[in-house]
């Protein structure tokens, strides 16, 4: 019995080996590859270089950092409330067994294939943005135009594809929150508007910033649907309507017949993404700890 | 009786011996005249536009012929003449017209196909017909509004390829918008307004859905959803490339320096076959 259990000790072990030294040899990889360029054209000027132009030799990726962050946080900004708002909904509201077929719809959002809502973005979105978005938009602002390949389009697109994500965790986490809490708050005569927002969602807490930080990993990296509806262009963006081009999208788009140089430094853009998904990991979880600490 | 038994199995294992020995033999026989004797290396330098469809026909090539080698290098049209000048390769492979200065050291030149690039425009737009200065100067953002070519009252769409790919190469190569420095550099002067899409799919999708934009697509994928515009007068089809009326074309070139050995012979007349120009069909213009 007791080799048996030994034995059963030292696979768990080496798959836990197998999952941390992928994460490694990635790592060093990604570093190996790309220092080169970081090393010979400057980090400042390769971070805050205003132009992507390989052929010339210009390797400048802020146009592509504010890219990816104004898409992630479109996105997080639209895909964040509705949410919640739709797990609250889930387990407060509907009565259980109607509020399965919603879930299980949600759900099946995290099943399409990313490619399928780039094309989705790209024969709907774009074009209703440009035709019924832009007039609305104009009415505030006379002088934009759009061709529809935008932040905005991109945004909605990824905050589609974080619902189910943001949904189903924040949902366990609600549903978590134990019974007594409800009656609690109703019995000190509180409606049910004042117990979901004052009692239950803070008391689910963690579990909705953990959705979050989730949603947003997924965001950030996503590729091949914003690859197909933000238009690609490495320019600073001035307003959500205008096109950009992202980190992963140019990674993805250049890849395959880049030049040595031009593929050194896709994957020095692969380290910036890399330390900007850390970062903002770090970020979240302290604030995680600040926030949750309570419960 | 045991001894019969002790034959019959040695007889048996003789038999078995013969017979795998006479299939090697006849295996041996078989290949031998396949091969016609032909074996030795060729080598192709130069353009790395013609280098995928140099890599196609050599697989094929040499899943004909197992004992040649075909080695395919890159390195870009300069160094195919060089090549060739040095005598480093069998063909320098060109992805341009022989220069008047280079025709020196050439003495055959094959074209083994044709690459062109369709201009489009969205179906509503109604210029139909431009030059290639006013080609060069929309894709460097000289020409920003379609009034400038007697069009409506529009901003021009800018949809470009990735950078880094072929159809892209070919069309700025050929527009001028590619120029280059004085140090030779290349400069690829595309504006950065121009909406980036990553496949000949998507810039048809996005040409065909976006009012007012301009894109361009490798000739073999043109269709209906997008209107092809005519360069300086002529509409771009497979003869208007072939004969080279239609500008935005360029010819893939095999060129020698001197006597070229038996295998590299062979090799140009499989690339000039039928079967060869079938595999160029598959993505650029055959010749024949």
């Amino acid at each position: 019995m007791k080799s048996y259990e030994k034995v059963i000790e030292k696979i768990i072990l080496i798959c836990a080996i197998l999952s941390t030294l992928s994460v490694g040899l990635i790592t060093v990889f990604i570093f190996h590859s790309g220092l080169p360029v970081l090393k010979d054209y400057g980090v400042l000027s390769f971070i805050f270089g205003m132009d992507w132009k390989p052929t010339n030799g210009q390797y400048g990726i802020f146009p592509l950092i504010l890219g990816t962050l104004s898409v992630t946080f479109g996105a997080l900004i639209i895909g964040i409330p509705t949410g919640i708002a739709c797990a609250v909904f889930l387990v407060e509201i509907l009565p259980s067994n109607i509020a399965k077929i919603f879930k299980s719809a949600v759900e099946l959002l995290a099943g399409i294939p990313s490619v399928v809502y780039g094309f989705f973005g790209l024969a709907v979105l774009v074009p209703a943005i440009r035709t019924y978005f832009l007039p609305i938009y104009q009415i505030f602002r006379p002088e934009a135009t759009t061709t529809g390949f935008s932040i905005l389009a991109g945004a909605i697109i990824l905050a589609i594809m974080i619902l189910p994500t943001v949904v189903s965790i924040s949902e366990n986490s609600l549903a978590a929150v134990p019974h007594e809490y409800r009656e609690a708050s109703l019995a000190l005569g509180a409606n049910k508007r004042e117990t979901i927002v004052k009692v239950l969602i803070p008391a689910a807490k963690s579990g909705i910033l953990s959705s979050v930080i989730l949603g947003m990993g997924r965001a950030i990296g996503e590729t091949m649907a914003v690859l197909l509806i933000t238009g690609n262009m490495p320019v600073a963006p001035k307003s959500m309507l205008d096109s950009v081009a992202t980190l992963t999208g140019t990674i993805a788009m250049e890849m395959s017949y880049a030049t040595p140089t031009h593929q050194s430094a896709l994957f020095a853009v692969g380290i910036v993404l890399f330390v900007i998904i850390m970062l903002l990991n770090i970020l979240a979880q302290l604030m995680m700890k600040r926030m949750g600490g309570g419960q | 009786m045991l001894k019969a038994k002790k034959t019959l199995v040695i007889g048996l294992i003789a038999a078995m011996t013969m017979t795998v020995a006479l299939t090697g033999c006849g295996n041996d026989t078989v290949s031998e005249n396949n091969e016609n004797g032909l074996s030795g290396t060729v080598v192709i330098a130069g353009s790395t536009s013609v280098q995928p469809l140099s890599e196609e026909l050599a697989d094929a090539f040499m899943d004909k012929y197992p004992d040649v080698t075909v080695e395919v290098q890159g390195g870009g049209s300069g160094q195919g003449i060089k090549s060739i000048e040095q005598a480093i390769a069998d063909f320098g492979a060109l992805s341009r017209p022989v220069k008047e200065e280079e025709k020196a050291s050439v003495r055959t030149e094959t074209i083994i196909a044709k690459d062109g690039v369709a201009v489009v425009v969205n179906p509503d737009c109604s210029v139909k017909d431009l030059t290639l200065e006013q080609i060069q100067k929309i894709y460097t953002g000289e020409i920003k509004n379609w009034k400038e070519l007697g069009g409506d009252d529009a901003e021009i769409v800018v949809v470009t390829r990735e950078e880094g790919s072929g159809t892209r190469g070919a069309f700025t190569e050929i527009t001028k918008v590619l120029t280059k420095d004085e140090n030779g550099n290349e400069i690829d002067q595309t504006i950065s307004q121009a909406i980036v899409q990553p496949s000949t799919g998507a810039v048809k999708q996005t040409v065909a859905t976006t009012p007012n934009s301009i894109g361009y697509v490798s000739l073999g994928a043109l269709d209906e959803t997008v209107t092809a515009v005519a360069v300086e007068g002529v509409a771009p089809s497979s003869e208007t490339v072939v004969d080279g009326t239609y500008k935005i074309s360029r010819p893939f070139i095999y060129v020698t320096g001197t006597d070229i050995s038996k295998a590299a012979q062979v090799y140009v007349d499989f690339v000039m076959s039928e079967e060869g120009q079938s595999i160029v069909a598959e993505e650029f213009i055959p010749v024949k």
